[in-house]
């Protein structure tokens, strides 16, 4: 018992590590809130975004977000109440993810506005016939589900760690006792927590479900070839749910090395993540295969342009290295279980998530470059979208605010649910320390 | 028997005939209240009428006409011109349905409705409310050149998609954009098939210049950094009862505007007025992409019998 506590809160403290990778982000933070400050004196001109390509990095990276921070539903709901028991461990982590994730996407959206001043308007004159009032709803409140689902199971944990306290950094026994709500394992207390949890999980399901749809529908409620597509919400949900798990597993692998979980996050929980994994990557490579091979078969004119522009003019590179090396290189590589041992699945979820990543550029930006219409007597930068210094830095600040949020998550809380941890082993924490 | 009918009569009426006398009652008294104090009130909008006898001005109103008023009832209006010309601007021309033909046949690629439309709307050269397209719609048919500016739809997507109301369609036909509005999302530019929308990247033209001035809806003046604009079919040009400025610097006789609801076209460069519904019947018009559903308030002559040799643009 008093193993699991010291292992699982052996994480929580300050140490030199914590402070130069602290350091490093902050620096960097400094540094790209420079070109925002540059975006804001002199507007959206310092992108590479033109008349023509008028949604650029910003907006790819916003479906990103969104598509990333999917993941807490996937593992916390889908698979925790189907009671899969060895998801317990993972739920923490991808619920931090999915909180970071969702949090900064609102942000991600405000760097993309050319009057970010005026963002109050958009509640002030909201026009709920826009899909965009649609999507700062259900973001909205998929993030506060997702923070109470971070916050709720925590409870108990905070309540060991306050009672138990060790040689915890003094400061946080405060924020602990606060955080537990004066946790005292009661029956009554117990029954309250677990029924929320469970309403909660239920309704993180439609909200989930809905971010991405709405997010879809961004691009799907347009007339453009590449968009006017009727399966782009199950579409954009599958991939998203790529994303998220590569991106759960990289923080699985990252927790289990520096914060010593070796005993918690084992063998078993990345063969499991991996075959997750495979299972949502094939169902993300069916929609790729309906998306594609529907409108390339009929090539009408606006399709035609498009898909040639992708897969064999200017798009073509990344447009195969993403399907090739971002979907099905990894997909034949995991249905081996050597593939599935934590640092090959790790470095094939590397590849997801990069691809992941440029699959939504490539969503965005080759539509765009190319509207019904004719591109004419323009300049050369309004026809090739080129992201810019500035542009690719400001992209980068909503990183490390991420990675920001999940390093202080991960630093402060235990990774780990201890609790859970504990009962799954046929423990009671709380009444041992008590005794 | 009597005796029956009076006890009849007492067992009914007692309560009935109370509770039904007093509910008349009330209601008499409820009329009475009524009428009384729509009496006192009409009596004192009519003296208040009555007293607004000061002496009599003659003014001159915004679109040239004098009009004699009571001194008294002048009121002053808000000082804010922006405000002014934006609530304005939202209302459109009462009766009006703009509407647009151009005749592919006649354009020559001249673009100077390009310049006139720059200048009057401060645009710098690469921005375009309106562009001349070299278009060629297959390999057989022969290439033609096509003025294309916002088809100001009547079921516009970019109205549909704005989170603001910023842009807006107007009972007069004209999609407008309200710049003080504009959160710059630029969705509507996502949303527009016609790819007609700018926006303002940098430091619109001549910023420095205009610094201070007076917002202008129907303008689009002065361009604002971070906000959408474009073609407004010269809504200023509309109220003050003048063709739009494109149609006025065509030398080459493209452009025909006017309003649906007289059926009436005029021709920018002959100034000759021609019905509307017998130039699209007779000349086979169409609309751009009608497949789409917006349904566009610009038609096109198709580019038949051109009498001059299709010069391919330079660059």
């Amino acid at each position: 018992m008093e193993k699991i506590i010291s292992d699982l809160s052996h994480h929580i403290r300050l140490n030199k590590g914590f402070f130069l990778w602290m350091g490093f982000l902050g620096l960097a933070l400094i540094a790209c809130l420079y070109a925002y400050i540059q975006q804001l004196r002199y507007g959206l001109g310092v992108t590479g975004m033109r008349d023509v390509v008028s949604w650029g990095l910003y907006i790819s990276n916003f479906v990103f977000f969104v598509a990333s921070s999917l993941i807490g539903m996937l593992i916390s709901a889908v698979l925790g109440l189907i009671g899969m028991k060895w998801v317990h461990p993972i739920t923490r982590i991808a619920e931090t993810i999915a909180v970071a994730f969702a949090a900064v996407a609102g942000l991600v959206i405000v760097m993309d506005m050319g009057r970010p001043e005026r963002l109050a308007y958009v509640f002030m004159y909201a026009r709920f016939q826009s899909p965009i009032l649609w999507d700062v709803t259900v973001i909205t409140t998929y993030f506060v589900i997702s923070f109470l689902l971070l916050l709720l199971p925590m409870i108990p944990d905070l309540a060991v760690l306050y009672k138990r306290f060790g040689n915890l950094p003094g400061w946080l026994k405060p924020v602990y006792k606060a955080l537990s709500l004066n946790w005292c394992n009661l029956p009554e207390q117990n029954r309250i927590i677990r029924r929320s949890i469970y309403i909660l999980l239920i309704l993180i399901i439609p909200a989930a479900l809905s971010i991405h749809t709405v997010t879809s529908w961004l691009f799907a409620f347009t007339t453009r070839s590449g968009w006017d597509s009727t399966i782009f919400g199950p579409y954009f949900v599958s991939g998203a749910f790529v994303a998220g798990t590569a991106a759960v597993i990289i923080a699985m692998f990252f927790f289990r090395k520096n914060y010593k979980l070796q005993d918690y996050l084992t063998d078993l929980h990345f063969n499991n993540m991996g075959k997750v994994l495979v299972l949502v990557a094939f169902v993300y490579l069916y929609f790729n295969i309906n998306e594609y091979l529907v409108p390339g078969y009929k090539l009408k004119r606006a399709d035609a342009v498009h898909l040639r522009e992708l897969m064999s003019g200017q798009f073509a590179l990344i447009f195969w290295l993403v399907q090739v090396c971002g979907l099905l290189i990894p997909i034949i590589m995991m249905l081996f279980r050597r593939m599935r041992k934590p640092l090959p699945l790790t470095i094939i979820s590397a590849a997801v998530l990069l691809g992941a990543w440029f699959k939504r550029y490539l969503i965005v930006i080759p539509t765009m470059s190319h509207p019904f219409l004719p591109v004419q007597h323009v300049p050369e930068n309004f026809k090739v979208y080129t992201p810019t210094l500035t542009e690719i830095a400001i992209t980068l600040l909503s990183f490390i605010l991420v990675l920001i949020i999940i390093t202080l998550i991960s630093k402060f809380f235990p990774v780990i649910p201890i609790v859970e941890t504990a009962n799954d082993k046929g423990l009671d924490p709380l009444k041992s320390i008590e005794s | 028997m009597d005796e029956n009918t009076v006890s009849n009569g007492n067992e009914q009426d007692p309560s009935k005939s109370s509770r039904r006398n007093f509910l008349k009652n009330i209601g008499l008294l409820g009329a009475g209240v009524t009428a009384g104090a729509a009496a006192l009130y009409s009596g004192d909008i009519f003296e208040k009428k009555k007293a607004a006898t000061g002496e009599s001005r003659v003014l001159l109103t915004q679109d040239n006409k004098l009009v004699e008023v009571d001194s008294l009832e002048m009121k002053a209006l808000a000082t804010n011109p922006t405000k002014m010309m934006l609530e304005k601007g939202r209302e459109g021309i009462p009766g009006k349905r703009w509407a647009m033909v151009i005749d592919l046949s006649k354009c020559r690629n001249a673009r100077r409705c390009i310049t006139a439309c720059q200048e009057a709307h401060q645009l710098k050269p690469e921005q375009y409310h309106l562009n001349t397209l070299q278009m060629q719609d297959n390999a057989e048919t022969a290439p033609y050149h096509m003025p294309k500016n916002c088809q100001h739809c009547d079921n516009p997507p970019c109205v549909a998609v704005c989170p603001v109301d910023a842009t807006y369609k107007r009972g007069d036909g004209i999609v407008l954009i309200d710049n003080e509005r504009c959160i710059g999302c630029r969705f509507c530019m996502a949303a527009c098939p016609y790819s007609a929308r700018i926006f303002q990247w940098t430091t619109p033209k001549d910023a420095g210049k205009h610094n201070g001035e007076a917002y202008n809806v129907e303008l689009n003046v002065p361009q604002k950094l971070g906000t959408i604009s474009k073609c407004l079919f010269s809504a200023d040009r509309c109220r003050d009862e003048k063709l739009p400025y494109c149609v006025s610097a065509c030398p080459n006789g493209v452009y025909y505007f006017g309003d649906e609801n007289e059926d009436a076209v005029t021709n920018g460069t002959t100034k000759e007025t021609l019905r509307l519904s017998k130039l699209l019947r007779d000349n086979g018009a169409y609309q751009l992409m009608p497949e789409l559903g917006t349904k566009p308030r610009v038609y096109y002559l198709p580019p038949k019998n051109r009498l001059f040799p299709f010069e391919p643009s330079t660059d």
